[in-house]
């Protein structure tokens, strides 16, 4: 089977402190730690682990700029086969629409049975894969969390619902699913594995050598635009206990006293 | 405008959403007609309860649709909406396997989980979303002008009152044709049960991926056994096999309401926090200020919490003596 696995680069939320720049117009990207997003990763793991029962290859891919390589890199040394880097100046700005416009190029370069994104990204949309199902006109599933190879042309899949609850569904191929972390348990990449794969060669593609017509991509494509950040506030906010540890320890054993908290 | 809402129903009730999509058309267009789509399969009751709050009810009542399927509504709607329709959905479990296909196939604007409308200008519409897990809000603009799919994040347009329309059903049952589709349903398969029901808990010890490593969940019990409550845990705490999964608050795991909640090293995601119901006070200690656990939270500590529980743990073993 062939399977091409979309990968991002993205913050690490659990790593850093997020906050907006002063003109508001981004995050302060400088002293960020990168990683690939958390959901891409199950997802990779989730091809190797088809391929390794059944045959076949893993392609990432990522839409980014250079520095997504790492990424991809990352990803290889897991166990994927191939990475292509999609870089342009062009790509910059694309909204949902965009991106799933530049993938759908991409997987019409190639010849794939299988497409896997993350449910999600950093962006929170969850939007991604299921733009380019529709775009490609192939079945799609989101949020899954089971996939058993049938046969040449069928999986059968679970997709997490409400309460942990699972859906059941039969699918034909080629088709596009989004992965929901807990699928499986992601590999762990070594030093040594990053080395291995360092000198592997990732073509970069950019919107000539896919055929995009770059007035339906970035800037000039988008349909829906970010225009500032800024920090949300949703309620109150809490009330912070200031002190050393002792202090602060003595005041949680009060206030849990007096709401019931310790049986 | 036309603004249209998908209305999730299951067992002959519509979901909580159904008030809250009709309130959040109105937010986006004042003078808009908003019409509500129940499809499914014997649903006449849906479509008389959710007739109060919109100005039209299309039912779409076919045995194909007993179970939503998204592959087969992401096919007929595009031909039964009017055209530069503007479709509002839930951002949940259907929604996200639906509506971005749907606006492809509408060819229309896309957004997902919209936490607030600030208006419109022109056909552009002003919304706000969330990004890197609710760290940082975002001001977006969406052109309304070939339509647009919209999805709304759950409960931020909760309301205790009915927007008193009074709209009427139709019937639209015989306007569609089901589509063949590549992907069958084949059952529900329902979530384990574990050895405690944090549902029905008082006080939860929560803990998240804060706790950094498999052997420090120890502390976690410690700290729970101490106070003599339940423990329960987020998302990755699960995924990591460290919990089991029946012990996992959040929308995809258990719905809790205790009294008092202690969040370890959670940041906060709606995810989590659409799990923890029945305003419970809540004590979150975060090594991030700026975690957006501390935003909901009633007390909040900045501090590392593998430094800060096995204190807690002495100082409430102390005090029971
Ligand atoms: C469809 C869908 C359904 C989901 N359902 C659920 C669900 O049911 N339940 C759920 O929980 N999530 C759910 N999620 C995942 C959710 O989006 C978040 O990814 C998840 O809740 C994050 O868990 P966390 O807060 O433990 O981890 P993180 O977001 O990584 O936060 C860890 C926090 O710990 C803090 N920290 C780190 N080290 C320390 C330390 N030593 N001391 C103190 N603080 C520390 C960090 O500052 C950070 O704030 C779902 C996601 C999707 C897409
Ligand atoms: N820039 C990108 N490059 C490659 N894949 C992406 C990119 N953005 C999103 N995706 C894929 O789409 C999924 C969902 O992301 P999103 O729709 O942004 O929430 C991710 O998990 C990735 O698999």
């Amino acid at each position: 089977m062939e399977i091409l696995v979309c990968v991002k680069r993205v913050p690490d939320t659990s790593e850093n402190e997020i906050e907006v720049n002063s003109e508001g117009s981004d995050i302060e990207r400088d002293d960020l730690v990168y990683s690939v997003n958390e959901w891409d990763n199950y997802a990779v793991e989730e091809a190797i682990q088809i391929i390794d029962k059944v045959g076949g290859s893993v392609t990432v891919a990522a839409i980014g700029d250079d520095e997504s390589e790492e990424v991809l890199r990352r990803e290889m040394a897991m166990g994927a086969d191939k990475g292509i880097l999609l870089s342009d100046e062009a790509f910059e700005k694309s909204d949902g629409r965009g991106l799933a416009t530049i993938l759908k190029a991409t997987v019409e370069k190639g010849n794939y049975d299988l497409i896997l994104t993350g449910a999600q990204s950093d962006t929170g949309a969850a939007q991604t894969g299921a733009m380019l199902a529709a775009m490609l006109d192939r079945p799609y599933a989101s949020l899954v969390n089971l996939v058993e190879v049938i046969d040449d042309s069928t999986l059968k899949i679970g997709r997490e619902i409400d309460g942990g609850n699972q859906e059941m569904h039969e699918i034909k191929l080629p088709c596009v699913l989004s992965i929901q972390t807990g699928i499986n348990e992601p590999r762990y990449v070594g030093i040594r594995g990053i080395r291995k794969v360092a000198s592997v060669e990732i073509p970069t593609l950019g919107a000539a050598d896919l055929g995009i017509d770059t007035a339906t991509i970035g800037d000039s494509g988008a349909k829906t635009k970010c225009i500032d950040y800024f920090v949300p506030v949703m309620g109150e906010g809490a009330e912070m206990i200031e002190g050393d540890t002792e202090e602060i320890v003595v005041k949680l054993v009060e206030i849990l006293k007096s709401k019931g908290g310790i049986k | 405008m036309q603004i249209f809402a998908y209305i999730i129903n299951k067992n002959g009730k519509a979901d909580d959403t159904a008030l809250e999509l009709a309130l959040a058309a109105k937010k986006l267009d004042s003078e808009a007609q908003v019409t509500a789509i129940v499809a499914g399969s014997g649903i006449d009751s849906v479509c008389q309860e959710v007739s109060a709050a919109y100005n039209d009810v299309w039912k779409i009542d076919h045995a194909a649709l007993a179970y939503p399927d998204s592959e087969i509504m992401g096919k007929i709607l595009p031909k039964l909406l009017p055209e530069k329709a503007v479709l509002l959905l839930a951002h949940e479990y259907l929604a996200m396997d639906m509506a971005p296909g749907l606006a492809i196939r509408m060819n229309s604007a896309y957004i997902a989980d919209v936490t607030d409308i600030e208006g419109l200008d022109g056909s552009v519409a002003k919304l706000v979303r969330q990004e890197f897990s609710g760290m940082v809000s975002t001001h977006n603009t969406c052109d309304l002008s070939d339509g647009a799919v919209i999805t709304i994040r759950p409960g931020v347009f909760a309301t205790e009152e009915t927007p008193a329309v009074g709209g009427s059903v139709v019937d639209k049952s015989g306007d569609i044709v089901i589509p063949e589709t590549q992907r069958k349903y084949l059952e529900t398969v329902e979530a384990e049960v574990g050895d405690v029901d944090i549902s029905n808990s008082e006080v939860l010890v929560s803990v998240g991926r804060g706790i950094e490593e498999e052997d420090n969940i120890e502390i976690i019990k410690e700290l729970a056994e101490a106070m003599g409550v339940d423990y329960s845990c987020s998302r990755p705490i699960v995924d990591a096999k460290w919990m089991e999964k029946s012990r996992q608050v959040g929308t995809s795991g258990k719905t809790v309401k205790p009294k008092v909640y202690m969040a370890l090293g959670i940041s906060g995601a709606f995810q989590h926090l659409g799990g923890i119901k029945g305003s419970p006070f809540i004590i979150a200690i975060n090594k991030n200020p700026k975690a957006p656990i501390f935003q909901v939270a009633d007390i909040g500590v900045e501090g590392d919490i593998l430094e800060i529980i096995p204190e807690l743990t002495e100082k409430v073993n102390e005090l029971k003596g």
